[in-house]
């Protein structure tokens, strides 16, 4: 059995930054276990820009991003262990993990950071009828091909969801010499970030079809065509308005979901709209001393977000290993109003006199224009509200709640959003 | 007066900017809606003069990935984007590359130079020890 | 070449067929179109090996379901094929159904199975605490048992090549000689075959291969069958193979346990013209899961990690056809093998094995002789679960493949995936690793490990990655290498 303070699962941006963050605080034995040969995640991959913006105040790209956490990294006596993969967690801390070299290993954790990231739903996730041949991808395994193994999976494409990822892929592809045809989205709104629609799909003229998707694909050895259609508001495909697009490929980009099969292990329980498990402002799950942060609490459309919200998992273990959290007697529960998706955290458990604010990642249902948000106490009576010309499910909202606001008897707060009056 | 609207395209706000212009010198008579003095610098220029980064990948020679991402150090000219991907399209590097490190300079007489975005090692060859190739084509099984 | 015997399809029946008669002083050849064994109708079914109270103790299906449903125990630890009679209930909701299920298990003990019992009520919530809440009744049957198809069907040909059978995968039978009524061989896309014997195990296209010998005797019909595959948190959903009253097409649509802890629903019934056409639609996908909602209660269809679809192979007289063709000589067709052909097929090919020997007795006046030795057992490959961590660790200190996980979803390393590329009938494509190792096969459905095995595919077999196919033909995954089209281009345009 291996000893170690802290033990983080993961070596993306999320558990990079946390790693360095519990080292900044003072906590020394710090281990980092990563399936991949290199540390960086998804990051790897990701060789556009646009990253950075936000936490390093410049643009930068993934490979770029992630190398920055990378070479901070080298120079700290933070293990890594890359090639390694995590097999069980259990609630006592104890990690059972195996790599070529070292064959299994067992390790005891003070504190555990589950920083595991998230994966692609699939054509099965949305059901996407027709034949199963060659050719059908997530965009992020197209992404793999051809920014990293160095292949092109395809030469004309559909891709089907206007997630960023989708957005930025119709523009590799298109780099790259292939004919993207079409993107679609069921919905009637894009699920991604307005920029990358302009610079990935208009710089290139290639369509947007909002409320269209895929009703069957064809093909028996490779893909051959792809039936499009419309669809109505509940997302039912609309008889009638069949059109056949030649193509080879198609690509899904069409949601991410937290990756927590170990979490589950566990008995850790998620939130069905994160996907992710329940913890508190920080970042802790509702066992002590297990921490989540990054895309396997809840899928960020940022990652200088991911960054961000790691270093609070990582201050948190390095405080919870120093024994110097101090635990309200009862915890707060945020609660949420309809058209909110989901808010992390879901619960305040913590007094701390030195911090001035709570930091609230939430999304919307739906787009909303002109809205106020607003916090209310138990007794419905408003504590903090935020004016908002526009919220979209595809960008994530970052609150900042005044910590002074929460009584001692506060026993749960809950966000709403209102059309602001004129 | 002629008019163009701009989502601006630096950060993830998504400004819209909205300019009018003059036809007969393209001058801008008034200009909405950006959010911060880079995004009125993107808005005039874009009116004018759209450029873009390019972020692709170029072939590595004896290095432990195939490819190397790069980036663009400025924005190129939009209509130089597909030429200035065939040129890069024609380059392969020698592993060891340094994040930063320049890989090719003024692409297509831009002034602009080709940046790399990360670190790659030489393959040391260890990973993979020779294979003996069997024949694939050996569906006749016996 | 020639041959003593020649199989055409490497199914469930072919395969079974090749290794029964691996067992006698034969030369055997096994002719299969696809890429692999196991692409047809043995790929895409339920995996149920059924007890047998269905089919009419008179019929063929009945008595060889019988037959064989005892063998699988034996059969499956030989070859090393997860299987496991966990039972199966048959749910009826008004007094209607109990008739039918009192019927079932009078015809299932007329046959010889034994331990059948009609339950109810709450002993039925018991022993199912998920079923649909308007259950009232269930014949449960502890014989019938879940297995993964095309697993028991690839080991049997592997089975079969460690005995000496020869297969050819990816070979067409194109036409067959015969004289005078008699078969002289088989001409294939790798040229002429010389044989007397020919056994047709074409599955859906037997009709096809006995017309061209000159029977014409047989039509087959292609019947789908559409199934959602539910991720592991619902493997134990329900304890039992849960089986509808059937109609009178199908057993109906049934819920059941995989054999590898998933859930699986299907499948529905309808006639297709094209005997390839495996596509999903989304009216049957809407059908199994309403169907399989009236069984269990509580299915949450967002957990669906596949959908797919089957096709059975079904004749007009409904039973399976089994036996020497009445117009030509040395052709043994055995086909509409629909179900229970899956759970039948030991039986069937031990039906087959007398059918030969009678032939060769009457027409060669030669008897058909066992081998001095038979190799019954294949060995255990290594395969990785949380059960035997030590000895896993014990298997990478000697080979560190085996310590790198491949497959993240359902923990496959790299040591079983280059197991399977060696195999006997070895896996040359992704979707032939993941029916051997379950690579590909989980949540994620290979999103992140496709990349990683194809890559250990093309290493393996010296083969550059862009030839490297999902399931033979043409069925490539990577068109070129990255900047290919750029460069093509670019040469187009200089010119």
């Amino acid at each position: 059995m291996i000893d170690y303070d802290l033990v983080v699962v993961g070596g993306g941006p999320a558990g990079l930054a946390a790693a360095l963050e519990a080292k900044k605080n003072g906590i020394e034995r710090i281990l980092i276990l990563e399936r991949d040969k290199y540390l960086g995640g998804i990051l790897q991959q990701c060789i556009h820009n646009g990253f950075g913006l936000l936490y390093f105040k410049e643009e930068l790209t993934g490979p770029e991003y992630a190398d920055r956490f990378i070479k901070k990294l080298s120079g700290t006596n933070i293990d890594v262990k890359t090639g390694t993969m995590v097999v069980r967690i259990n609630r006592k801390k104890e990690i059972t993990a195996l790599n070529s070299k070292e064959g299994l290993l067992f390790i005891k954790a003070g504190a555990v950071i589950l920083a595991m990231g998230c994966r692609e739903r699939t054509r099965e996730a949305v059901r996407i009828p027709g034949d199963r041949p060659a050719g059908i991808f997530t965009a992020g395994t197209a992404q793999r091909y051809l920014n990293l193994e160095g292949y092109m999976p395809g030469k004309e494409v559909v891709i089907l969801g206007s997630g960023d990822i989708g957005l930025i892929m119709a523009r590799r592809m298109t780099l790259e010499g292939a004919d993207v045809k079409a993107v679609l989205e069921i919905m009637p709104f894009s699920s991604g970030l307005m920029r990358n629609k302009v610079q990935c799909l208009d710089d290139f003229g290639i369509p947007l079809l909002l409320k269209h998707t895929i009703s069957r694909i064809n093909g028996k050895d490779r893909v051959e065509s792809v039936i499009i259609s419309k669809a109505d508001e509940n997302m039912s495909v609309i008889t009638g308005t069949e059109k056949e697009i030649p193509c080879d490929t198609v690509l899904f980009s069409v949601g991410l979901i937290p990756e927590n099969e170990l979490s589950r292990e566990m008995g850790l329980s998620l939130d069905k709209a994160t996907g992710g498990p329940v913890v508190n402002e920080l970042r802790e799950t509702e066992v002590r001393g297990i921490f989540a942060c990054g895309n396997v609490l809840h899928v960020h459309d940022l990652v200088d977000y991911v960054s961000e919200e790691s270093e609070i998992a990582g201050r948190a273990a390095a405080a919870y290993i120093r024994d110097g959290l101090e635990r309200r007697e009862r915890e707060i529960i945020v609660e949420r109003a309809e058209n909110i998706n989901y808010i992390i955290p879901q619960k305040i458990s913590f007094i701390d006199r030195e911090r001035e604010m709570i930091k609230f990642f939430m999304r919307v249902k739906r787009p909303e224009e002109d809205v106020r948000i607003s916090i209310a106490d138990g007794e419905n009576k408003k504590l903090a509200s935020y004016k908002r010309d526009l919220l979209t499910p595809g960008e994530m909202l970052v609150i900042n709640f005044p910590e002074k606001l929460i009584k001692d008897n506060t026993e749960k707060i809950k966000m709403f959003i209102e059309k602001e009056r004129r | 007066m002629p008019g163009k609207d701009i989502i601006c395209i630096l950060c993830p706000r998504g400004c819209r900017i909205k300019i009018d212009y003059n036809v007969d010198n393209s001058s801008v008579s008034n200009i909405t809606g950006y959010g911060c003095q880079k995004g009125l610098d993107y808005g005039l220029e874009e009116l004018h003069n759209p450029s873009r980064i390019i972020t692709t990948t170029v072939r590595v020679k004896n290095g432990e990935l195939p490819l190397l991402p790069v980036k663009t150090e400025r924005g190129i000219p939009k209509d130089l984007i597909f030429p200035v991907m065939k040129e890069i399209s024609n380059i392969e590097v020698e592993a060891p590359v340094r994040i930063g490190q320049i890989i090719k300079r003024n692409l297509l007489n831009t002034g602009i130079d080709l940046i790399a975005g990360r670190d790659i090692l030489k393959y040391n060859g260890d990973e993979f020890p020779d294979k003996k190739k069997k024949g694939a084509e050996a569906p006749v099984i016996e | 070449m020639e041959a003593d015997v020649v199989i055409i399809g490497g199914g469930v029946v072919g395969t079974a067929i090749a290794r029964e008669l691996s067992k006698y002083e034969l030369k055997i050849i096994l002719l299969e179109k696809e890429e692999d064994v196991a692409m047809g109708s043995s790929k895409a079914n339920s995996g149920i090996i059924h007890a047998g109270y269905n089919a009419d103790a008179g019929t063929l299906r009945g008595k060889l379901n019988v037959r064989a449903n005892p063998l699988f125990d034996k059969l499956c630890s030989e070859l090393k094929v997860p299987f496991k009679r966990i039972g199966s209930l048959l749910i009826g909701f008004n007094e209607d159904d109990l008739k039918v299920l009192k019927e079932k298990k009078e015809n299932g003990e007329k046959m010889g199975i034994t331990g059948m019992k009609i339950v109810s009520g709450e002993d039925l919530f018991k022993l199912e605490p998920n079923l649909n809440e308007k259950a009232r009744f269930a014949l449960f049957a502890p014989s019938a048992g879940i297995i993964s198809s095309y697993e028991f069907t690839i080991a049997l040909a592997d089975s079969a090549v460690i005995n000496g059978v020869k297969i050819y995968l990816d070979t067409e039978l194109i036409d067959i000689e015969t004289e005078n009524r008699r078969v002289l061989g088989v001409k294939t896309s790798r040229g002429f075959i010389k044989t007397g014997i020919i056994i047709n195990a074409a599955g859906l296209f037997s009709d096809n291969i006995a017309g061209m010998a000159g029977d014409n005797s047989i039509e087959i019909k292609a019947y789908k069958g559409e199934y959602h595959l539910f991720d592991k948190k619902w493997g134990d959903y329900v304890n039992h193979i849960i089986f509808p009253v059937p109609d009178r097409k199908s057993k109906g649509i049934l819920v059941t346990p995989t054999v590898h802890g998933n859930l699986l629903i299907g499948p529905n019934f309808y006639a297709v013209d094209d005997k390839d056409d495996l596509g999903v639609s989304s009216a049957g996908l809407e059908e199994i899961y309403q169907g399989a909602g009236k069984l269990v209660s509580g299915l949450d269809r967002r957990d669906v990690i596949a959908s797919y679809a089957g096709l059975r192979a079904k004749t007009e007289g409904d039973d399976f056809i089994i036996g020497h063709s009445d117009l030509v000589k040395g052709l043994i067709n055995v086909a509409g093998i629909q179900s229970p052909g899956f759970t039948a097929s030991p039986a069937i090919a031990e039906m087959v094995v007398d059918l030969v020997r009678e032939y060769l007795a009457r027409e060669k006046k030669q008897e058909l002789r066992k081998k001095d030795y038979f190799q019954s057992e294949l060995a255990q490959r290594p395969v990785f679960t949380e059960a035997d961590l030590d000895e896993w660790d014990e298997l990478i200190k000697k080979d560190a493949a085996y310590g790198e996980i491949i497959c993240r979803c359902e923990k496959i390393s790299k040591g079983e995936i280059r197991d399977a590329i060696h195999g006997p009938v070895p896996a040359r494509s992704l979707d032939a690793v993941k029916r051997r190792t379950r690579a590909g096969a989980g949540r994620c459905q290979g999103a992140f490990c496709a990349p990683r095995v194809l890559k250990i595919i093309a290493e393996e077999l010296g083969l550059k990655p862009t030839e490297i196919t999902k399931k033979g033909g043409n069925s490539r995954i990577l068109l070129t290498e990255t900047k290919g089209l750029l460069l093509q281009k670019g040469e187009y345009h200089d010119d």
